[in-house]
This record gives structure tokens, sequence and C-alpha cells, in this order.
């Protein structure tokens, strides 16, 4: 299964080298990580999928906490939350029909055409995860000659705030 | 409020720490900081490789409970201290080093002598810093300590560009850290001490096994009184050595490769181990599948990752081991356990292990170190390196008071006794220490005995010089047909160097000397040396082979070839590593 991890780190130099380097070290697999800025000063936000199978995610966790720059991390794969992921899809594009169909497509999967050239649009999709990966099977057959994803990031449905405090975390690790 | 160079807020702030001796060498980047630091009231000892300096703290911390601080240069220096910074790591051993680096705005210029020293010591670094304001200085000095001292300890490394510390800022020590990251569990959850209390009480065959963490916390007593009310055998983990009394009734040795026969066997048959401050390492379990096979495992440590990472836990305890072991003392009813006592008293005497004739007949190693103990009456510090004889130090010696042995165990890097001894001595000057090593190990930093010569300080050697890498060439003869591959080794005439460094050195090759050579040592009032040529091919025994279980523990040469087979049949080829 994946695991969605959602790390408040102290906003410092180094910080994401750090958790890089325990994923290397530690054998961690990283499916996705993004980081960014949040409503506090000073704190970012990391995301941090990973595969259950491949690693043990309550170790993940409990080592994330040692690094002194983490603040808090939230394991939410069993919550309700918000996934999405932005992507940018360069497709080959020659025809004007080609260019209404890619379009229209877009609109289905509720991406627009961000960019349009002689013989190549840019595509610009945001969403959960399996929901890129449809538009992406769709938009093969045209010829994808670019693509970037950011990972994904998420966040808890409700008046919940999605890290929980490090406190209650330690309890739970403790049994 | 003053204005100081970021020299002067480092010296201000390290006697604020409470640091009076620092291990080191200068360089160019930090020329600055050193003459500064001349006019300070510290003890600086001039290591004669930055290894050493590593080590000497690392020794100084372990034996006072204090941050060792070792200091280097940019480039070189950082990169000497790196295997000292390890160890400490892998040992949980409190340390701040501090080391110079080109100044901020020749950094990532490969500027002369300039490592990324951040970025090479992170994975071996509990934290580190790279200090670009000398506004920052004295809050990241603040941190570094509180880091290295608080929770689990280890080292924080301080880099400091050479122009942050001639630059000036106002200096005001804080007197609070804000860390909201870093904040370290001491108490026991109650529900997990009644939890592990009553299973306890059930236990018919407990068994406790107390880690390096006892040692950390200063839990002595509180695990003594434990032991004592609940009337369970007491294990320690090889850097737990020390932390319960080995001549106690309730003692029952070491486990894992090189341990006690009946430590192994206790821990294969017993139905609730109580691990306190011990991770579990591989050298101590032992093929992980048929560990404690028997056991439902009550964990107590204060790092919450320890808990689960190696072995399943039937209870997991984060906190401190004296918090914890003084509740659960509290909590607990008192017990006894007479059959399961009998079954241990019996392999003990049937697979006694640490046996040795009254007097040897060749020079053999461990009952060297027997004599040792009795000539000292158990009572010195021994400081040992890696190898051989610090297996036979561990075993044959039985260490009395808390904190009397002193290794590395996790990182094991050889050369790590000498140093380690310097900064023994100096942390408790009124002690006895010897330094017990390898021919091999002596050789990677012996160029520290220019330090005891020069400070006067009198450690002991007990170098035992076997001609060879003898654990190296052990696992060659017990597991590789006896290929000694790069482990015999020409070594130079050691009492000669010895004298060399103005050590009175005597060698010692019968073993009706070995008695007189110690008493000719300790009457010695500096350092002194003895060189015992010893067996060349002993080995040490018990040995859980590599791959194997604790249940396949050998005993003896004669022992290897038929374990062997069920082990590669149980464990595949891999042969792990010295
Ligand atoms: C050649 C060689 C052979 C070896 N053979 C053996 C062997 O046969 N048997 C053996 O036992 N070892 C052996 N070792 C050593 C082994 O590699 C490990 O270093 C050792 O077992 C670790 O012991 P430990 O877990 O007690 O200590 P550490 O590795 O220092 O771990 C300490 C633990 O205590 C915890 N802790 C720290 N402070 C506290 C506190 N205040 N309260 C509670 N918990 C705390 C830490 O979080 C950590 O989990 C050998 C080493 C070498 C070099
Ligand atoms: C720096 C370093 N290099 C290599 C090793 C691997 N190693 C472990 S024990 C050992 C042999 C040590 O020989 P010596 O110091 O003579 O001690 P002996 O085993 O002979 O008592 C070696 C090479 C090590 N632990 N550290
Ligand atoms: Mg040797």
């Amino acid at each position: 299964m994946k695991h969605t991890l959602v790390a408040l780190v102290e906003n410092q130099p180094g910080v994401l080298q750090r958790v890089a380097n325990l994923f290397s070290r530690r054998g961690f697999n990283i499916e996705s990580l993004t980081v960014g800025h949040t409503e506090t000063d000073k704190i970012s936000r990391m995301t941090i999928v990973v595969d259950g199978a491949t690693t043990q995610v309550e170790q993940v966790i409990k080592q994330l906490y040692k690094l002194i720059d983490v603040i808090r991390v939230s394991d939410v794969s069993e919550d309700r939350t918000v996934d999405r992921e932005l992507a940018l899809i360069k497709i080959h594009c020659a025809s004007a029909s080609n260019r209404l169909e890619i379009s229209n497509l877009a609109d289905v999967f509720r991406g627009r055409v961000v960019d349009v050239a002689t013989d190549a649009v840019i595509v610009e999709v945001t969403g959960t995860d399996d929901k890129i990966d449809s538009i992406l099977g769709m938009l093969r057959p045209y010829g994808i000659k670019e693509m970037v994803r950011t990972g994904m990031i998420s966040m808890v449905r409700g008046a919940q705030i999605t890290a929980r405090g490090s406190e209650a975390r330690m309890l739970e690790a403790a049994g | 409020m003053q204005r100081l160079t970021g020299a002067q807020i480092l010296c201000e702030s390290l006697i604020k720490e409470g640091v009076d001796t620092i291990f080191g060498m200068p360089g160019g980047a930090i020329i600055p900081l050193y003459d500064t630091l001349f006019q300070y009231p510290f003890r600086h000892i001039l290591c004669r490789h930055e290894q050493g300096a590593s080590h000497m703290a690392d020794g100084y911390a372990r034996i006072t409970g204090n941050v060792g601080v070792c200091l280097g240069t940019s480039g070189p220096g950082a990169t000497n201290l790196v295997t000292g910074i390890a160890t400490a790591m892998m040992d949980s051993v409190p340390m701040v080093a501090i080391t110079g680096q080109v100044p901020t705005y020749m950094i990532g210029k490969d500027a002369f002598q300039e490592t990324d020293t951040t970025g090479i010591t992170m994975p071996i670094t509990k934290h580190n810093y790279l200090v670009m304001d000398v506004k920052d200085l004295a809050r990241v000095i603040k941190e570094a300590f509180h880091i290295a001292r608080t929770g689990r300890p280890g080292p924080v490394l301080i880099d400091i560009p050479k122009d942050v510390t001639t630059n000036t800022a106002i200096y005001e020590y804080p007197t609070k850290v804000n860390l909201p990251g870093f904040k370290p569990k001491m108490q026991g959850h109650s529900k997990q001490i009644r939890q592990a209390a009553r299973m306890i009480e059930q236990a018919k065959k407990p068994l406790i096994i107390a880690g390096h963490g006892i040692i950390l916390s200063g839990a002595y007593s509180e695990l003594r009184a434990f032991a004592e009310k609940t009337q369970v055998p007491v294990l320690t983990t090889l850097l737990g050595i020390s932390g319960f009394p080995e001549t106690h009734p309730l003692y029952l040795g070491w486990p894992g490769m090189h341990g006690m026969y009946y430590a192994n066997m206790a821990i294969s048959h017993t139905d609730c181990l109580i691990a306190v401050g011990m991770r579990m390492d591989d050298r101590v379990t032992g093929r992980l599948n048929a560990f404690a096979p028997h056991a439902q495992i009550i964990h107590i440590d204060i790092d919450p990752a320890e808990l689960g990472k190696n072995v399943r836990t039937a209870v997991p305890i984060v906190g401190d081991a004296k918090n914890v072991l003084e509740a659960l003392l509290e909590e607990v009813k008192p017990g006894h356990h007479p059959e399961w006592m009998q079954t241990l008293s019996q392999w003990r005497i049937e697979h006694p292990s640490l046996a040795l004739p009254e007097k040897a007949e060749t020079m053999s190693s461990p009952w060297i170190v027997r004599e040792l103990y009795h000539a000292t009456e158990g009572k010195a510090v021994l400081v040992t390196d890696v190898g051989q004889a610090q297996m036979w130090a561990a075993q044959h010696y039985f260490f009395e008071r808390p904190n009397t042995h002193i290794t590395s165990g996790g990182l094991g890097p050889m050369g790590y006794a000498l140093p380690a001894a310097i900064g023994v001595q100096l942390g408790k000057p009124e002690e006895e220490v010897w330094c017990v090593t390898g021919d091999g190990g002596f050789q990677m930093t012996l160029e520290e005995l220019s330090v005891l010569a020069e400070e006067k300080l009198p450690v002991k050697i007990a170098l035992f010089n076997n001609s060879y890498l003898g654990m190296v060439r052990q696992w060659q003869q017990l597991f590789y047909d006896r290929r000694y591959s790069g482990v015999k080794m020409w070594n130079p005439d050691f009492v000669k160097l010895g004298e060399a460094y103005s050590i009175p050195t005597i060698r010692v090759s019968q073993v009706d000397g070995v008695r007189a050579a110690f008493e000719w040592a300790r009457a010695i009032e500096g350092p002194a040396m003895i060189e015992f040529v010893v067996d060349a091919e002993e080995n040490v025994f018990p040995m859980v082979p590599p791959g194997a279980s604790l249940q396949e523990t050998i005993e003896s040469a004669d022992d290897v070839a038929p374990k062997m087979q069920q082990v590669a049949v149980a464990a595949g080829s891999d042969k792990g590593g010295v």
C-alpha cells in the first residue's frame, strides 16, 4: 500500500539533503517528494509518498523524527484527504483537428491547453495521481514529447490539521 | 553586552558549557581561533592526528559523562576527525566537534583546504551546523551542546568559516534553546509500565539484558534494585559491561558473537526478555529469526526508533532507563524463579565458557588478561581496542565498578584505544587506566604516544603482540580453510619504539614474567608499556559463527565443521564482516 506522509520541517539550509540522505542511507524507497512553503514563516512542508510493501513506514516516521529540523510527521494514508498533483504535458500536434481533440480531452479532465504552437501544445492538468495517469494514457497516442509532474501534495479534509502534534505521534509509536 | 569576535564568542560559550579540556590541532582556517584560545584557561591537548583528537574527546566524554570537545582545521583536519565522529555516533557518545572552514566568500569555489564538511558528516552526526553569520554563533553553540547531551547522546559538528571567527557581534549567551523538533521523552508511559510489570510477574524464565543506555543514564542502582527485587538474572551487552557488577550472583555475563554459552542459551530459552538501553545489534542477536524465540520482549529505550527496528516487541517503552526502571521497580511485585536459576547454573557448570587454568603453560592472551584482573584487583579502568584482545579483555576481566569498561562497539575502529585512554585518564586523573590493544590496532594511532609522554599521563599499555590481525586470522582459520590472506604482520621493535617516545617499555615472552610485568608497570608513576609476545594462533571462544543463531554457539575449533554445516543450510552463505 502507498503511504502519504506529511512532514513539517524547519526551513533551514540542508533540510532537504538531510531527508534525502536518510532515505537513501536506510534503503527507504521514495515514490515522490515535494517541498513547499506553508502558512507559517520558516516552516516548510514535505509530502512524501512511500510504498509500504518495500519500506517499513513506521521506521521511516521514527527516523524522520530523529532529524532535529523535522517538527512533525503524520501518516495521512488512512485519513480523508484532498490529494493533488500538477502535470505539464507537451504533445506533438501538427493538425487543427488534433488540437481540437486534445483541447476537448483536457476539458474532460478539467485541464487546459496553456500553450499552442504550430506543431505542439502544452496541457496543464491537476488532480490525483490516478487522474493524471488516465489523461496521460489518453494523450499518449498523439505522441508525448515532454512531461513533468510535481509529485503529490495532500491535506486532510475538514477542520482537522493535517500534521498532528509530535507528542501524540510519539505515544502512538510507543504502543 | 559586549562586542566580541567569533573566536571570543566561541571561547566564552565553551566556558559557559563547562568545557575545560579541548583536543585538537591548528591549521590555516582556525589560526584566529587558536590565537584566541591561547588567551583562555582551557587545557588544550595537541593531538598528533585529528583521529586521535576525536577518540580522546570520546574517551573523555564516556568516562565523565560530559560532552567531549575536539577541534580541527578545514579540509584534512575535518576529514581526519571523521572516524572518531562516526564512532561516537554509533555508540551514542556526547561530543561536539568544531571545524574550521574557508571564509564564507570562498565557499563553493574549491578553495584551498575546502571540503563540504557538513555534507560529509551529515549521516554520522546527530546534527550539524555551518555557521555563515557570526550573529548565529552563540545560539548554535548552545543548541549543539544541548543536542549532544540530551536524550540519546551523540556527536554534533559545528563548521565555522574563518571570517566568522574574526567578525564581531554583540555577545549574549542564550539561556534557553528553541528546538520544536527536538523534545526527547524521558518518562515511560504508565500504561506500558503496568503492562510490563504484569508480564514480568507472570514469567517463569525472565531475563534482563542491559545495554550502554544504563551507563549513559546512570541507572546502576535502579537496575540493581530492580533485578534484586524481581530476582531476574542480568546480561549486559558488550557496551553494557560495567553497568552491573560482574560478581553479583544475578550476573550472567554477556551474549552474542563472543558472549558466554550460557548467556546465549538464556536468551534462547527465556519467556520474557527485558531489554533496557540496548539497540539489538546483530552482534548481540545472531540470526534474527531465531533470536529469543520463546520470549515476549519488553524493550525500554530513549530512542523510539530502536523499538521494533530489528526485533518484534510486546511492550515498547520510550523513556530514560533510570526513570523507567524506577517506575517499574515501584510497580512490580517481588519475584523468584528457583527452577530457572537452577537451569542457568547447570549450563554454567556444563559449559563454563570462561574457565582458565590457574597457571598457563604458554603465553595465552585470555590468561594474561585474567592476571591483569588479579594484579589490579578488578579496580582498573580498561580501555580496549578492536579485535581478539578486545574480546578477551571483555571476557576475562571482571568489572566491578560502574563505567570501568570503555570500548568502541558499533563502529569498532582499530586505533581507538590509545587516544581514548588518554581522554579517559584526563577525565579521571585518579583512576588506574589500562589501554589493552593488539599489535595491529596499536599501530594505527601510536603517534599519540607523544601526547602520553608530553602530558605525563600514567596510562599503562598492555600490547598483545601476536604478529597477526588476529581477529581476521581467526575467521580465515575457521571459515576460510586457513587461507591467511593479508593478516601476517612484520612489526617494529616495540620496546625501542616505546623508548623513542621516552615511555618505559618491556617485553614479556614467558608466562613467568607476566605477573611481575604488571607489578613493574603499576609501580611506575607515569606511562608504561608492556609488550606481551603472545601465542600467535589462539582463538576467541565461544563464538557464534556469522549468520548463525545464538543456539549454534561453538565452544572450540573442533565444533566448527559440524555447526557450520547446519548454519550454511539455515542462512545461505552470507558470512557478514569482521
Ligand atoms: C569485534 C567486535 C565483536 C563484538 N561482539 C559482540 C558480542 O559478542 N556481544 C555484544 O553484546 N556486542 C558485541 N560487539 C558490540 C556490538 O557491535 C554493539 O556495539 C553493542 O552490542 C551495542 O551495545 P548497546 O546496544 O548496549 O549500546 P549502544 O549501541 O551504545 O546503544 C545504546 C542504546 O541505549 C539507548 N539509550 C541511550 N541513552 C539512554 C537512556 N538514557 N535511557 C535509555 N536508553 C538509552 C540508545 O538509544 C541505544 O538504543 C562487538 C563489537 C566488536 C567490534
Ligand atoms: C580501521 C579498521 N580497519 C580494519 C578493521 C577490521 N579488523 C577488525 S579486528 C582486526 C584485526 C586487529 O588486529 P590486532 O589489532 O592485532 O588485534 P588482534 O585481533 O590480533 O588481537 C581487523 C583488521 C577494523 N576493525 N578497523
Ligand atoms: Mg594482533
